[in-house]
């Protein structure tokens, strides 16, 4: 089986200084991958690269694709759907408008209709409020949202940064649910960069460890989650 | 009494002139956030445009759709030969740039057609409106394209995919970003669009103040007050800062003695600044919450 | 309901470090050798445009102080400059105060006026600010035509300045110095002054206080720095110091009138700023040079399209230097450390 994102010898820069020291893994199609770390150990920056919205070398393929010097909408295009941390919500538009957005550059305008629907019945408390402005929305309702605008580009992948970041443990755990059944059912395979490891290695396939820059140590999250080491420093006990 | 109402009437007839202008105030500031300083001149010469196309024997509305093409062309392109190159540069950078477009524009047209002031016809004539002599029809009819602008403008930009896109570009650019808006497109297009506008408010206004190299001057500045006090990101507000502006600027060159034409424009830019200081964002605009 | 909107914070102007603003000692010394012995060598007409490339860059520096320190935008310095050179005028002619002696009453005039402006201005930021401004500058033409004041103002006829000529002390020196000549050299020691001045209040706790404020505002206040006074306090300043540079231009120019005060005026102010780098005080000098020479070059080059050659020259500048004179003197600077090593 090929990779479908591969990632090699990444160097990544904020002006003079170096956040990425050559950074290498893969994603295999239809996997729900994990990237670990502590904060600044070099996860967002991660994301950012592969999506090109910071300045860095190396190579970074998906589905045999070169992404290096692509802008960051033509990688989305590809089908590759970044939920950035912060959300990214566009606050002063409806729930829906952001929805419409997040198919805003799809030919294949028809389904769009049906995938709005689509991601109600993943998300119902999004149909509730599906005419108020997205700025009023709570923290959890909002990476809902984010989550769901990222599923109407139809991806093949998709990038989340910090999910749970913020959330109260009750919904990070549905939506976690959700991103399983996705990742299942819709056959979107899966990055997510997290800081609360216990859950996301109970959820992932394979993961990475990642620390001020570097791959620590690579396997399925079983392996990881049963790691001496991982436990002391990640799990915490 | 009969005084002030008529006084109120001629000032939406001027009012409908500073709407029109606002109106493309907005459109460029919704599309790169910022105010436009050669906006007025690049109505000005689509205006001799439009002139000219009928001095070679085009009927008026063929030369209105010419010009209105010709205007998009000529937004998208000076974005891109101009604008886009600059697009990392510091925000004054971009103001000098305006002002370098500005006298470029304005020196090329003085060039190309002189200063002398021409004659442009309306397409709805100089008539009483209503057999009112304080509104001629063709005030009428500029007041009735401002509000249908205004209609096409809002269904562009509530109910359209394009529109959509160029509001979630002008809102949250990295955000736009990442659900695959090409961004820098989107503000060419606000460049184009605006363009348009500023066409059609300088084809309106023309036969007011007559066609000359420097007739846009004024009507920008007030153009800018409209907007600004209708908030900058509300085209609704625009149209109607624009007849405020226009009924206020009036209402003041007759009630408060020692105004003559000269004073008119300060006290009018002092007032509209006396509502900023009381209400900052306008009076439609959105209250933003400034965040470190 | 108002909706909230995370906004990014971009600062008007690129930070610009504290050491950065001014020049190193020996590109000092060489700059001021120059300005002291050109004028010796050239015609009378020659002079008089330096001199009065001396008192733009006085201007312009004013509203480097403003934008490039505090990060406020105006394009109302004609007022104060307008204000400035009435001031030192009436002085003059009504009174018959000493014209160096006006200078002081110009500056403390405008710093006044500055402060009260900068007052309703500070609810204001930005292009609401820019438009604010842009009124007083529209409105101070007009303002000096009032027949209210006609007796003072001359009206619209304005009023001529009397020429001050060179103290009889050189002249008993056995040293002859022309009028320009010797307004040339007292405008280059009124430059030096504020040029001095102004470095040392940048370094100076307002100048970082200032700085604070345009760098992230809210983070200023939070620790500790009042924003309303410093906001106002530089608004005053580069008021007080534009209104110098305008007593200084209407004792060169030995005339005021009201139309010589419009918002073009406050334009090419400004312009002078983004040519000569915002922030970088030296750059003033760069920055006043194209505001004297560049309208010259471009009618020399056609008189017919002298605005789209000014334009064009214009936009050249911005392109290659989009940071202004000051991109250029880092460049200057990186060769000769390049050039030391070899």
């Amino acid at each position: 089986m090929t990779a479908m994102l591969h990632v090699k010898d990444l160097r990544a820069y904020y002006g003079q200084v170096q956040a990425l020291h050559g950074l290498e893994f893969e994603l295999q199609e239809g996997s729900l991958t994990t990237l670990l770390g502590a904060n600044g150990a070099g996860k967002t920056t991660t994301l950012r690269s592969i999506c090109n919205m910071i300045r860095s070398t190396g190579s970074i393929e998906f589905e045999g694709k070169k992404l290096d010097n692509k802008s960051t909408e033509s990688i989305v295009r590809l089908g590759i759907a970044h939920v950035p941390q912060g959300r990214g919500t566009f606050t002063t538009m409806t729930v829906e408008e952001n929805l419409q957005l997040g198919a805003i550059s799809r030919k294949d305008t028809k389904t769009i209709g049906d995938d709005i629907e689509r991601m109600y019945a993943h998300f119902p408390v999004l149909k509730q409020r599906h005419t108020q402005q997205a700025g009023t929305l709570s923290g959890g309702e909002q990476q809902m949202l984010a989550v769901a605008r990222a599923l109407m580009l139809r991806p093949r992948l998709m990038l989340l940064d910090e999910p749970s970041f913020g959330l109260a443990p009750l919904i990070v755990r549905d939506l976690f649910k959700i991103l399983g059944k996705i990742n299942r059912e819709d056959k979107v395979s899966i990055l997510v960069v997290e800081q609360n490891a216990q859950l996301a290695l109970e959820l992932a396939d394979k993961a990475y460890v990642i620390e001020t820059g570097r791959i620590v140590m690579s396997g399925t999250a079983d392996e990881i989650a049963n790691n001496e080491d991982v436990r002391k420093s990640y799990l915490g006990y | 009494m009969e005084l002030f109402t008529n006084q109120v009437l001629a000032g939406i007839a001027t009012g409908a002139i500073y709407a029109c202008m606002a109106l493309a105030v907005v459109m460029i500031y919704q599309a790169i956030d910022h105010l436009n300083f050669a906006q007025g001149e690049m109505a000005m010469f689509s205006t001799f445009i439009a002139w000219q196309l009928m001095q070679w024997g085009i009927p008026y509305w063929g030369a209105f759709a010419l010009t209105l093409i010709f205007s998009f062309v000529g937004g998208i392109v000076i974005e891109r030969a101009l604008f886009k190159p600059l697009a990392k540069a510091p925000v004054l950078t971009h103001v000098a740039g305006f002002i370098a477009l500005f006298a470029i524009i304005n020196s090329v047209a003085g060039l190309t057609w002189d200063f002398t002031i021409k004659q442009f016809p309306s397409p709805f004539g100089s008539s009483p409106f209503l057999g009112s002599q304080l509104i001629s029809t063709h005030q009428a009819g500029m007041i009735g394209v401002t509000l249908i602008l205004l209609v096409l403008l809002f269904i562009f930009f509530r109910y359209t995919r394009v529109g959509l896109a160029m509001r979630a570009a002008a809102t949250l650019p990295e955000s736009a970003r990442l659900v695959g808006i090409n961004t820098s497109w989107m503000i060419a297009l606000g460049w184009g669009m605006a363009a348009a506008i500023g066409s059609i408010a300088g084809m309106l206004i023309a036969p007011v103040v007559f066609l000359e190299p420097n007739m846009m001057g004024g009507v920008l500045i007030y153009g800018f007050a409209a907007a600004v006090v209708g908030g900058l990101t509300s085209p609704l507000g625009a149209v109607i800062g624009g007849f405020l502006v226009g009924v206020f600027e009036n209402l003041v060159g007759t009630y408060i003695p020692g105004v003559g034409n000269e004073l008119k424009l300060p006290i009018a830019l002092a007032l509209i600044i006396t509502v900023l200081v009381v209400k900052p964002n306008g009076l439609f605009g959105r209250t933003i919450v400034k965040r470190v | 309901m108002s909706t909230v909107q995370d906004v990014s914070t971009a600062p008007v102007v690129a930070a610009v470090p504290k050491k950065a603003m001014a020049l190193g000692p020996l590109a000092s010394l060489i700059i001021l050798a120059l300005l002291i012995v050109t004028p010796l060598f050239v015609k009378n007409f020659i002079i008089f445009q330096m001199t009065m490339w001396l008192i733009y860059a006085i201007a312009v520096l004013a509203l480097n102080i403003l934008t490039g320190a505090s990060g406020q935008f105006s394009l109302g310095q004609s007022a104060f400059y307008a204000l400035g050179a009435y001031t030192s005028a009436i002085l003059m002619e009504h009174v018959g105060v000493n014209y160096a002696l006006t200078l002081p009453v110009a500056g403390l005039v405008c710093f006044i006026a500055g402060f009260l402006f900068g007052l309703p201005a500070l609810r204001l930021s930005g292009i609401y600010l820019a438009l604010a401004t842009f009124a007083l500058a529209v409105a101070m033409p007009q303002l000096l035509k009032l027949g209210v004041f006609e007796h003072w103002t001359g009206g619209v006829q304005g009023l001529v300045v009397t020429k001050p000529d060179a103290p009889e002390i050189l002249a008993s020196l056995g040293l002859k110095v022309s009028q320009d000549m010797w307004l040339y050299f007292f405008t280059l020691a009124v430059t030096i002054l504020i040029y001095i001045f102004s470095v040392n209040l940048l370094k100076s706790r307002s100048g970082r206080a200032m700085m604070a404020i345009r760098d992230n505002e809210i983070a200023a206040s939070a620790m500790g720095v009042d924003v309303s006074l410093y906001k106002t306090l530089a608004f005053g300043v580069s008021a007080g110091i534009t209104g110098v540079a305008g007593g200084l231009g209407a004792i060169a120019v030995q005339f005021v009138a009201p139309d010589g005060y419009t918002i073009q005026l406050a334009i090419a102010l400004f312009l002078g700023v983004v040519v000569g780098g915002v922030g970088w005080l030296p750059g003033s000098l760069a920055g006043a040079a194209f505001i004297v020479f560049v309208p010259n070059i471009a009618e020399h080059i056609s008189k017919g399209l002298s605005g789209a050659v000014f334009g064009v020259i214009l936009i050249i500048i911005i392109f290659l230097l989009p940071n202004g004179a000051r991109q250029l003197a880092y460049l200057a600077q990186g060769l000769i450390g390049k050039l030391r090593k070899h």
